[in-house]
């Protein structure tokens, strides 16, 4: 633990980042208003930063636009898993990161350490404090459920009355593309993530040759923690107790923080910019697994790729998307520079443009083509597959809800609303892992859906009706097909689980067993989606049936199997199929 | 006395034709000089300006008064006792006269008829005890013990005295000295607050650290109930007789019965009485020396911390200087503390103390208060900053008054807090004020300032004022209370108490349930229903 400030570190960081992001980027886009914003906030109360984290770039860009904008450095808490680096562990302490061990296990010594440590520094307020919500680098794009942790650790000084407010600044950092891009990938296929090392940081230099396009930096509106807990949280409860006795925060703070957290990131993901990319991205993913479906020919015409890009990208807009878009350029010259970009994950054949999944090693030019077999091709093709999700899923904040509800409509037996309400409501529950749905609030989820699809008059909702208008037909198919990729791999999770799991399935064995499972089902074209090979998605299906009560984790001797409700799972397989109507068991009503 | 104001009639501050401020009267030691400072301080503080001015309603005219609502019976009963009343619209008062025996004879008239009864000492309280409650049909009766304000003994082997509850503090002191005698009990009000208003609201006095609290200078009362008298058997120092009834009296805010007699520990007038003065760097510093005073147990008999506002503040009332030389003098004071010590202006605090007893103690005290502070960095500052800043204590009610003349409206409040708190509970509540200002649209920066006025052993009491210019308001009292109000949360949600003496009254009622709890409200529940099951006090205070 422990950050030591240096200058001459921060001064050396900054000529060389200067340096290196000119190498890599386009450029480097900030909201100014957000930093006057920021600026006026830490005059006033201490700051939390909170920028997403898509990549290991997140915190030297913060401090780096920090620091070119001459405000105050934040202190950054860091995982641990930096510090091994040699130098540049040390460097990174003295530009102000301090590390925390990820978890820390029942220690309660280092967690009374750490927390007054963190407390401390907010206190004093002479510089901000970063951390990452998120816990981890996102490898998906999507954000991940908030860690709760450390927000609760910064929010305590106020509940004890020891600051008068902290302000908690989100920040949005949006790359156009992703230094990690297919490590991500790889990562989430199963090649484990390589141990950070100062070596492994000078062979990743040859990114440095590479275009990366623009990054977007968007700090949002500063929310302060004293009108978000107002009526909420009663701060008489610290009177009788000293303040500095740690004390297991009540149900209604852990409730409290749990919601702040998820507001958070939900501010995170709409202040991200997305790019055209990211819209062409959701439409050639769609596309390839269509054609894999019905056995066409892949790809799309340029035109039609623009026409159906100019189409998304009204769609978008029109639900609130902060979409970068040059309007003075024409569609299909933005399309084209989209594609230049990405010139790894598309290919041009006869005309057509498509996802770059055939030839296999055309991941990692630099290594001799060997022979491949038909698991290690499936797996390269996954690679793209996957990079490419991750930037569909850079927009899926948007087309969320609205999905959710055309997929309800899709699994509902009839236009009933509560029907439908009730199917979507057991989908958002099911999916309350894998996306960021607040907890409990599923009838504004839904009415939120419901006014988006009817704002853009694809849908009609009346008093007992939900019903699909004539021209609702194609953005619902598009919806729908979005999210079938994760409706079709918690299926394939449930099938693993009641087909294949033993008596004698651990959490750790989970992973590779269900990734054995898909790879076949894969391979004998039982199913579409390669994207399910995920293990982000895996991970995301079992928490969600170990929140469901559908799998328990077992205690004591066989510490750390998993005991399968068949029956249960069975049924949520099927449910999820729409072969079963929901259940009324829906708790909210509409 | 003035009826819409504070203090005295011929007292007041007002601006002269010179636009100079200036404290008419004779009574304290400011009155009939100028305060060249005043001014500047008005405007630069909040923004208010001599050319704007309001108004206070002059006289009060019968006609602008809703006409009484009268219980001919009891009237007609009343006057065949010899009680005297008025129902004139500036009193419109009865008065318990003379003794113990009328006020008996009152409260048994009113059961009889069924009126209402709000005891009536000095009329200082803060906390809306003394309104009528709007919800009250029955004829009220406000009464009024001002006259039964005699010291009837003082027995001089135990040192106490036996008093009648209506007696004004400042009256009752002039008396004792007149033996040789004091209570030392001076809370800020005592010119004008009585013996029975400190035990019906749990009153203390700022030399507490010396003579105690009202609670422990009392030795036995005599309070008349709707159920009869309520006294002890004896006047022994303590008892181990269930929970001190005692305690049922002290702030039970008139809503149990008029306490009519009281008997208190006097003490011999103290040999002798010197002020001093500390300048601390900052507030943080002078709150770490109170606390360690409070640790090693050597308050003086008063010591007050004020901040940087109040620091400045009590620099504008500094009367104007006669000779070159003091003025030369304080120049040089001022040159030596922020450019020689290197404090800053807008940092610094004071602290204000006061000593007593036997001359030799005095001095040796005095230096181990001295050395203490020196440990955090005190500068000691003088006997005559020290006694200007108790005599402002009694000054700045009346300034309130001048405030309000010129747009600008200004209430102060108290609590207690443990030690640990202090710092964050002052910065809190004195940001709230400064927030909730803003947000209600007040034009200009507020007065929000505070002062630790009392020490303990477990914590402090502190002491807000809260003033703002409300020009361009179109309800300037309700968002003052509405502030007042966001202020006691903050001070309930950092750690501090409903009030350190002040009382609860009608203004925070509704936070009584949370600060002592149900069972605790139904305990005080159950002894009202038994004393006054007819609700005769019905001033409906504390429940």
């Amino acid at each position: 633990m422990a950050h030591r400030l240096q200058l001459s570190t921060i001064r050396f960081f900054a000529y060389t980042l200067t340096k290196v992001f000119k190498n890599l980027f386009r450029s480097i886009c900030v909201n100014e208003e957000g930093i006057q914003r920021l600026q006026q906030a830490i005059q006033e109360h201490p700051v939390v930063l909170l920028p997403s984290h898509r990549s290991y770039m997140d915190f030297l860009l913060m401090s780096y636009i920090l620091y070119t904008y001459d405000l105050a450095l934040p202190v950054i808490a860091a995982g641990m898993d930096f510090m091994g680096m040699k130098v540049v562990g040390e460097m990174l302490r003295m530009s102000g990161a301090f590390f925390i061990r990820r978890s820390f296990g029942g220690d309660k010594l280092y967690w009374a350490v750490f927390s007054e440590y963190v407390k401390t520094i907010l206190k004093n307020g002479f510089a901000p404090l970063e951390f990452f919500l998120e816990g981890t680098r996102s490898r998906t794009a999507k954000s991940l459920t908030p860690k709760l942790g450390l927000l609760n650790i910064v929010m305590d000084p106020f509940f004890k009355g020891e600051v008068f407010d902290v302000n908690l600044v989100p920040v949005s950092i949006s790359y156009e593309r992703i230094l990690e891009e297919s490590l991500y990938a790889r990562e989430l296929l199963g090649v484990p993530k390589p141990k950070e090392s100062t070596s492994g940081l000078f062979k990743a230099r040859k990114v440095l040759s590479e275009d990366y396009g623009s990054i977007h930096i968007y700090f949002g509106q500063p929310v302060s923690v004293r009108s978000l807990s107002q009526g909420k949280i009663d701060r008489c409860q610290f009177n009788l107790i000293p303040r500095h006795i740690p004390k297991k925060p009540t149900e209604e703070i852990q409730g409290f923080v749990n919601d702040s957290a998820y507001r958070l990131v939900r501010a995170q993901e709409e202040n991200m910019v997305l790019k055209p990319w990211v819209l062409l991205a959701s439409l050639l993913l769609q596309n390839h697994h269509q054609s894999q479906a019905s056995g066409q020919r892949p790809g799309l015409t340029r035109d039609e790729l623009t026409q159906q890009a100019a189409w998304l990208r009204d769609l978008s807009r029109q639900y609130g998307a902060f979409l970068h878009w040059p309007d003075h350029a024409s569609p299909s010259e933005v399309v084209s520079s989209s594609l230049s970009l990405h010139r790894g994950l598309v290919k041009m054949s006869e005309g057509r443009i498509q996802l770059a999944v055939e030839q296999g090693g055309q991941v990692n030019p630099g290594e001799p083509r060997t022979a491949v077999t038909p698991e290690e091709e499936l797996l390269n093709r996954a690679v793209v597959i996957l990079s490419c999700a991750s930037y569909r899923n850079q927009a899926l904040h948007v087309f969320l809800r609205p999905a959710l509800l055309a997929s309800a409509l899709h699994a509902a037996s009839s236009n009933h609303k509560q029907e439908v309400f009730n199917s979507f409501s057991f989908l958002r529950n099911m999916f309350s892992n894998e996306f960021i749905l607040c907890p409990g609030a599923t009838v504004q989820d839904f009415e939120e859906a419901c006014f988006l699809l009817m704002k853009t008059g694809e849908l009609q909702v009346t008093e007992h009706e939900v019903l699909v208008t004539e021209r609702g037909q194609r953005t619902l198919g598009f919806l729908t097909n979005m999210l079938d990729p994760f409706l079709q791999g918690y299926q394939v999770v449930c099938r693993f689980l009641c087909e294949e799991a033993s008596e004698a399935l651990t959490e750790k064995q989970f992973i590779p067993d269900v990734r054995k499972f898909i790879i076949k089902h894969l391979l004998a074209g039982r199913l579409r989606y390669s994207e399910v090979l995920s293990s982000d998605l895996q991970k995301n299906a079992l928490a969600a049936l170990l929140r469901l009560g559908a799998v328990q984790k077992m205690k004591g001797a066989q510490q750390g199997t998993l005991k399968v409700n068949k029956v249960m799972v069975n049924s949520l397989e099927d449910t999820l199929g729409g072969k079963l109507p929901t259940q009324k068991a829906a708790v909210a009503r509409l | 006395m003035k009826w819409n104001g504070w203090g005295y009639s011929d007292t007041r501050f007002l601006f002269n034709k010179k636009g100079q401020a200036e404290f008419t009267g004779k009574r304290y030691r400011l009155s009939g000089l100028i305060i060249p400072g005043l001014k500047d301080w008005m405007e630069g503080t909040f923004g208010a300006s001599v050319q704007h001015k309001s108004q206070a309603t002059p006289i009060l005219n019968s006609s602008s008064v809703q006409p009484p609502n009268l219980n001919e019976a009891f009237v007609e009963e009343l006057k065949s006792t010899g009680v005297p009343y008025s129902h004139d619209a500036e009193d419109r008062v009865f008065r318990a006269h003379d003794c113990h025996d009328d006020v008996v004879k009152i409260v048994e008239l009113a059961c009889k008829h069924n009126v209402c009864l709000i005891p009536y000492g000095g009329g200082t309280s803060v906390s809306s005890a003394l309104e009528c409650p709007p919800e009250e049909t029955r004829s009220i009766v406000s009464l009024d013990t001002s006259q039964m304000n005699r010291i009837l003994w003082i027995d001089e082997k135990n040192l106490t005295a036996h008093v009648e509850a209506g007696i004004v503090g400042q009256d009752l002191e002039r008396l004792l000295n007149e033996s040789g005698y004091c209570t030392g009990h001076e809370p800020d009000s005592m010119e004008f607050s009585s013996l029975g208003g400190w035990v019906a609201t749990r009153a203390s006095g700022m030399k507490k650290n010396i003579y105690g609290n009202i609670e422990d200078l009392v030795v036995h009362m005599k309070m008349v109930t709707p159920r009869g008298v309520i006294e002890k058997s004896c006047q022994g120092p303590r008892m181990s007789t269930g929970p001190d009834i005692h305690h049922f009296i002290l702030g039970s805010e008139g809503t149990l019965g008029v306490v009519t007699e009281v008997t208190m520990k006097i003490r011999p007038m103290p040999e002798y009485q010197k002020y001093g003065s500390v300048v601390f760097p900052n507030f943080e510093q002078g709150v770490a020396c109170l606390r360690e005073i409070a640790k090693q147990r050597c308050a003086p008999a008063s010591v007050r911390l004020m901040d940087n506002e109040q620091f400045k503040f009590g620099h504008a009332l500094k009367p104007q200087v006669s000779s070159i030389f003091t003025s030369f003098v304080d120049g040089l004071k001022k040159f030596y503390i922020t450019k020689f010590k290197g404090f800053d202006p807008n940092r610094l605090c004071v602290a204000t103390l006061l000593f007593e007893g036997n001359r030799d103690r005095v001095l040796q005290h005095e230096k181990q208060v001295y050395d203490i502070a020196a440990k955090f960095g005190g500068l000691a500052a003088g006997e005559d900053n020290g006694q200007r800043g108790y005599m402002l204590t009694f000054v700045i009610a009346y300034l309130r008054d001048l405030g309000m003349d010129y747009y600008v409206i200004g209430e102060s409040f108290e609590t207690s807090v443990p030690w640990d708190r202090v710092l964050d509970m002052c910065r809190n509540v004195k940001a709230r004020i400064v927030h909730e200002c803003k947000e209600r649209g007040v034009q200009f920066p507020p007065l929000s300032t505070c002062r630790v006025t009392q020490t303990y052993d477990a914590g402090a009491c502190v002491y807000f004022y809260f003033a703002f210019n409300y020009r361009g308001l179109s309800d300037p009292v309700h968002v003052y209370e509405q502030v007042e109000h966001a202020a006691r949360e903050e001070i309930l949600a950092s750690g501090g108490s409903l009030s350190h003496h002040h009382g609860v009254g009608k203004l925070r009622k509704a936070w009584m349930r949370e600060t002592i709890s149900n069972v605790g409200m139904g305990m005080l529940q159950s002894v009202k229903d038994y004393v006054d099951p007819a609700n005769i006090f019905g001033n409906r205070n504390l429940l």
